[in-house]
Protein backbone atom coordinates (compact mmCIF):
# COMPACT_ATOMS: atom_id res chain seq x y z
CA UNK A 1 0.00 0.00 0.00
CA UNK A 2 1.55 3.28 -1.08
CA UNK A 3 -0.12 5.05 2.08
CA UNK A 4 2.63 3.44 4.00
CA UNK A 5 5.38 4.56 1.48
CA UNK A 6 4.56 8.13 2.33
CA UNK A 7 5.76 7.74 5.81
CA UNK A 8 9.06 6.69 4.34
CA UNK A 9 9.33 9.74 2.01
CA UNK A 10 8.08 12.28 4.32
CA UNK A 11 10.80 10.41 7.23
CA UNK A 12 13.56 10.39 4.71
CA UNK A 13 12.83 14.28 4.15
CA UNK A 14 12.64 15.04 8.20
CA UNK A 15 15.75 13.09 8.32
CA UNK A 16 18.24 15.13 5.77
CA UNK A 17 16.22 18.25 6.86
CA UNK A 18 17.88 17.52 9.73
CA UNK A 19 21.22 16.92 8.71
CA UNK A 20 21.28 20.36 6.90
CA UNK A 21 20.30 21.81 10.68
CA UNK A 22 22.70 20.37 12.23
CA UNK A 23 25.41 21.30 9.95
CA UNK A 24 23.76 24.80 9.68
CA UNK A 25 24.33 24.79 13.68
CA UNK A 26 27.44 23.10 13.48
CA UNK A 27 28.87 26.28 11.05
CA UNK A 28 27.31 28.64 13.58
CA UNK A 29 28.78 27.53 16.54
CA UNK A 30 31.94 27.11 14.90
CA UNK A 31 31.75 30.68 13.16
CA UNK A 32 34.54 31.90 15.13
CA UNK A 33 36.91 29.78 15.91
CA UNK A 34 40.22 30.53 14.96
CA UNK A 35 43.52 28.97 14.44
CA UNK A 36 46.90 29.55 13.21
CA UNK A 37 47.11 27.66 9.69
CA UNK A 38 45.22 26.64 6.92
CA UNK A 39 45.02 23.11 7.87
CA UNK A 40 43.42 23.61 11.45
CA UNK A 41 40.74 25.34 10.74
CA UNK A 42 36.87 25.02 10.73
CA UNK A 43 35.24 24.89 6.84
CA UNK A 44 31.77 25.87 6.95
CA UNK A 45 29.98 22.07 6.14
CA UNK A 46 27.12 21.36 3.15
CA UNK A 47 25.18 18.05 3.26
CA UNK A 48 24.86 16.88 -0.43
CA UNK A 49 21.14 16.02 -1.22
CA UNK A 50 20.37 13.31 -3.76
CA UNK A 51 17.17 11.82 -4.46
CA UNK A 52 16.67 7.45 -3.54
CA UNK A 53 16.36 6.13 -6.87
CA UNK A 54 14.75 2.49 -6.98
CA UNK A 55 17.95 0.13 -7.73
CA UNK A 56 18.12 -0.62 -11.61
CA UNK A 57 17.08 -4.22 -11.56
CA UNK A 58 13.82 -3.05 -10.51
CA UNK A 59 13.31 -0.27 -12.21
CA UNK A 60 14.07 -2.45 -15.72
CA UNK A 61 11.16 -4.85 -13.83
CA UNK A 62 9.04 -1.40 -13.55
CA UNK A 63 9.30 -0.61 -16.82
CA UNK A 64 8.73 -3.66 -18.87
CA UNK A 65 5.27 -3.60 -16.95
CA UNK A 66 4.93 -0.11 -18.33
CA UNK A 67 4.89 1.47 -14.90
CA UNK A 68 7.19 4.38 -13.74
CA UNK A 69 7.81 5.23 -10.88
CA UNK A 70 9.06 8.29 -9.18
CA UNK A 71 11.85 7.85 -6.82
CA UNK A 72 11.37 7.60 -2.73
CA UNK A 73 12.51 9.93 -0.99
CA UNK A 74 15.75 12.03 -0.46
CA UNK A 75 18.97 11.35 1.13
CA UNK A 76 22.28 12.69 1.99
CA UNK A 77 25.11 11.21 -0.28
CA UNK A 78 27.89 13.36 1.75
CA UNK A 79 28.54 16.17 3.50
CA UNK A 80 31.13 18.62 1.81
CA UNK A 81 33.48 21.32 3.21
CA UNK A 82 32.86 24.69 1.74
CA UNK A 83 35.62 26.01 -0.68
CA UNK A 84 35.37 29.36 -0.33
CA UNK A 85 37.86 31.26 0.61
CA UNK A 86 39.30 31.78 4.30
CA UNK A 87 39.13 34.89 6.63
CA UNK A 88 42.50 36.06 7.02
CA UNK A 89 42.83 38.83 9.91
CA UNK A 90 45.83 40.47 11.46
CA UNK A 91 45.68 40.27 14.84
CA UNK A 92 49.39 40.00 16.55
CA UNK A 93 47.66 39.51 20.02
CA UNK A 94 46.00 36.43 19.43
CA UNK A 95 47.33 33.63 21.35
CA UNK A 96 46.69 31.72 17.95
CA UNK A 97 48.42 34.18 15.63
CA UNK A 98 51.18 32.69 13.72
CA UNK A 99 54.79 34.38 13.03
CA UNK A 100 53.63 36.90 10.99
CA UNK A 101 50.45 37.79 13.05
CA UNK A 102 47.75 36.53 11.36
CA UNK A 103 45.09 34.48 12.54
CA UNK A 104 43.09 32.12 10.55
CA UNK A 105 39.13 32.75 10.74
CA UNK A 106 36.59 30.46 9.39
CA UNK A 107 35.24 31.07 5.92
CA UNK A 108 31.52 30.84 7.75
CA UNK A 109 29.11 32.93 6.01
CA UNK A 110 26.30 33.93 9.02
CA UNK A 111 23.70 35.57 6.68
CA UNK A 112 23.97 32.38 4.45
CA UNK A 113 24.07 30.29 7.14
CA UNK A 114 20.72 31.55 8.68
CA UNK A 115 18.64 30.87 5.11
CA UNK A 116 19.94 27.59 5.20
CA UNK A 117 18.23 27.67 8.68
CA UNK A 118 15.39 28.84 7.66
CA UNK A 119 14.88 27.15 4.68
CA UNK A 120 15.47 23.93 6.17
CA UNK A 121 13.19 24.15 9.11
CA UNK A 122 10.03 25.46 6.58
CA UNK A 123 11.03 22.08 4.46
CA UNK A 124 11.59 20.21 7.82
CA UNK A 125 8.16 21.36 8.69
CA UNK A 126 6.00 20.60 5.22
CA UNK A 127 6.83 17.07 5.58
CA UNK A 128 5.51 17.10 9.38
CA UNK A 129 2.48 18.16 7.80
CA UNK A 130 2.69 15.43 4.52
CA UNK A 131 2.98 12.94 7.44
CA UNK A 132 0.20 14.16 9.42
CA UNK A 133 -1.91 14.37 6.24
CA UNK A 134 -0.82 10.42 5.06
CA UNK A 135 -2.05 9.97 8.82
CA UNK A 136 -5.45 11.25 8.41
CA UNK A 137 -5.76 9.44 5.55
CA UNK A 138 -4.93 5.81 7.30
CA UNK A 139 -7.22 6.23 9.85
CA UNK A 140 -9.59 7.12 7.30
CA UNK A 141 -9.22 3.78 5.49
CA UNK A 142 -9.47 2.10 8.16
CA UNK A 143 -12.98 3.14 9.10
CA UNK A 144 -14.07 1.66 5.67
CA UNK A 145 -17.43 -0.06 6.11
CA UNK A 146 -18.34 1.24 9.41
CA UNK B 1 -27.82 -13.99 -7.67
CA UNK B 2 -24.57 -13.53 -6.60
CA UNK B 3 -23.22 -10.14 -5.95
CA UNK B 4 -20.35 -9.09 -7.61
CA UNK B 5 -18.34 -6.55 -6.06
CA UNK B 6 -16.12 -5.11 -8.72
CA UNK B 7 -19.37 -4.46 -10.52
CA UNK B 8 -21.25 -3.10 -7.14
CA UNK B 9 -17.91 -1.01 -6.06
CA UNK B 10 -17.82 0.59 -9.71
CA UNK B 11 -14.40 3.03 -10.16
CA UNK B 12 -14.18 4.23 -6.42
CA UNK B 13 -11.58 1.80 -5.63
CA UNK B 14 -9.13 2.34 -8.67
CA UNK B 15 -9.64 5.84 -7.87
CA UNK B 16 -9.17 5.78 -4.04
CA UNK B 17 -5.40 4.32 -5.32
CA UNK B 18 -4.59 6.67 -7.96
CA UNK B 19 -5.20 9.41 -5.36
CA UNK B 20 -3.01 6.86 -2.63
CA UNK B 21 0.05 6.76 -5.21
CA UNK B 22 -0.73 10.68 -6.31
CA UNK B 23 0.01 11.24 -2.64
CA UNK B 24 3.00 9.23 -2.67
CA UNK B 25 4.57 11.52 -5.68
CA UNK B 26 3.40 14.73 -3.76
CA UNK B 27 5.03 13.62 -0.94
CA UNK B 28 8.25 12.66 -2.87
CA UNK B 29 8.51 16.26 -4.62
CA UNK B 30 8.15 17.66 -1.09
CA UNK B 31 11.13 15.44 0.34
CA UNK B 32 12.90 16.95 -2.68
CA UNK B 33 12.25 20.16 -2.44
CA UNK B 34 15.77 20.48 -1.44
CA UNK B 35 17.55 17.99 -3.94
CA UNK B 36 19.58 20.01 -6.83
CA UNK B 37 18.49 18.95 -10.15
CA UNK B 38 15.06 17.15 -9.18
CA UNK B 39 12.62 17.38 -11.47
CA UNK B 40 9.02 17.30 -10.19
CA UNK B 41 6.41 14.79 -11.18
CA UNK B 42 2.89 14.43 -10.72
CA UNK B 43 0.21 11.82 -12.07
CA UNK B 44 -2.29 12.86 -14.94
CA UNK B 45 -5.47 11.31 -13.05
CA UNK B 46 -7.42 11.21 -16.23
CA UNK B 47 -5.07 9.50 -18.04
CA UNK B 48 -5.01 7.08 -15.22
CA UNK B 49 -8.46 6.36 -14.68
CA UNK B 50 -8.98 7.11 -18.18
CA UNK B 51 -6.86 3.60 -18.90
CA UNK B 52 -9.42 1.80 -16.02
CA UNK B 53 -12.03 3.03 -18.09
CA UNK B 54 -10.92 1.53 -21.63
CA UNK B 55 -9.32 -1.81 -20.13
CA UNK B 56 -13.47 -2.72 -21.19
CA UNK B 57 -12.94 -2.03 -24.63
CA UNK B 58 -9.02 -4.52 -25.09
CA UNK B 59 -7.72 -5.71 -28.43
CA UNK B 60 -8.29 -8.94 -29.16
CA UNK B 61 -6.22 -11.46 -31.12
CA UNK B 62 -8.09 -13.27 -33.87
CA UNK B 63 -5.17 -15.29 -35.37
CA UNK B 64 -2.12 -16.66 -34.41
CA UNK B 65 -0.02 -14.03 -36.56
CA UNK B 66 -0.95 -11.15 -34.18
CA UNK B 67 1.37 -9.10 -31.74
CA UNK B 68 -0.28 -9.35 -27.82
CA UNK B 69 -1.78 -5.75 -27.46
CA UNK B 70 1.23 -3.81 -26.07
CA UNK B 71 0.44 -2.78 -22.16
CA UNK B 72 3.32 -0.63 -22.30
CA UNK B 73 1.14 1.96 -25.03
CA UNK B 74 -1.43 2.72 -22.15
CA UNK B 75 0.75 5.32 -20.45
CA UNK B 76 0.47 4.90 -16.80
CA UNK B 77 0.40 8.83 -16.44
CA UNK B 78 3.48 10.08 -13.66
CA UNK B 79 4.53 12.78 -15.62
CA UNK B 80 7.28 15.87 -15.34
CA UNK B 81 5.63 19.01 -14.10
CA UNK B 82 6.25 22.46 -16.28
CA UNK B 83 8.15 24.87 -13.83
CA UNK B 84 6.92 27.77 -13.35
CA UNK B 85 9.86 29.68 -11.80
CA UNK B 86 13.38 28.45 -12.73
CA UNK B 87 16.15 27.57 -10.24
CA UNK B 88 19.43 27.87 -10.33
CA UNK B 89 20.29 23.99 -9.02
CA UNK B 90 17.61 22.65 -11.37
CA UNK B 91 15.44 22.00 -9.19
CA UNK B 92 11.75 22.30 -10.08
CA UNK B 93 9.75 21.87 -6.99
CA UNK B 94 7.25 24.72 -5.96
CA UNK B 95 6.64 23.94 -2.09
CA UNK B 96 3.40 26.08 -2.29
CA UNK B 97 2.31 24.57 -5.46
CA UNK B 98 3.25 20.88 -4.34
CA UNK B 99 1.52 21.78 -0.78
CA UNK B 100 -1.62 22.76 -2.60
CA UNK B 101 -1.92 20.05 -4.60
CA UNK B 102 -1.16 17.68 -2.17
CA UNK B 103 -3.92 18.76 0.20
CA UNK B 104 -6.36 19.04 -2.97
CA UNK B 105 -5.50 15.31 -3.33
CA UNK B 106 -6.20 14.37 0.69
CA UNK B 107 -9.84 16.21 -0.01
CA UNK B 108 -9.97 14.27 -3.58
CA UNK B 109 -9.15 11.08 -1.33
CA UNK B 110 -11.80 12.05 1.04
CA UNK B 111 -14.28 11.89 -1.31
CA UNK B 112 -13.56 8.80 -3.09
CA UNK B 113 -13.46 7.50 0.31
CA UNK B 114 -16.88 8.75 0.84
CA UNK B 115 -18.42 7.39 -2.12
CA UNK B 116 -16.50 3.87 -1.64
CA UNK B 117 -17.97 4.27 1.81
CA UNK B 118 -21.40 4.79 1.08
CA UNK B 119 -21.46 1.70 -1.84
CA UNK B 120 -20.39 -0.61 1.17
CA UNK B 121 -22.88 0.49 3.32
CA UNK B 122 -25.65 0.18 1.20
CA UNK B 123 -24.33 -3.64 0.41
CA UNK B 124 -24.53 -3.74 3.75
CA UNK B 125 -28.08 -2.85 4.07
CA UNK B 126 -29.22 -4.83 1.45
CA UNK B 127 -27.89 -7.54 2.86
CA UNK B 128 -29.69 -7.02 5.97
CA UNK B 129 -33.10 -6.47 4.31
CA UNK B 130 -33.82 -3.41 5.92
Amino acid sequence: MSLDRIFDIAGSGMAAQSIRLNSTASNIANANSAASSEDEVYRAKKPVFSAVQLDVMSQMGMALNGQDEASRGVRVDGIVESEAPLDMRYEPHHPKANDEGYVMYPNVNIVEEMTDMMSASRSFQTNVDIMNAAKTMMQRVLTLGQ
Amino acid sequence: MSISFDRALGIHPQALEVRERRAEVLANNLANADTPGYKARDLDFKAMLGGQVDNQMKMTMTSGKHLPPMDVAQSDGLKYRMPTQPSLDGNTVDTQQETAEFTKNVLDFQASFQLLNGKFKSLTSVLRGE
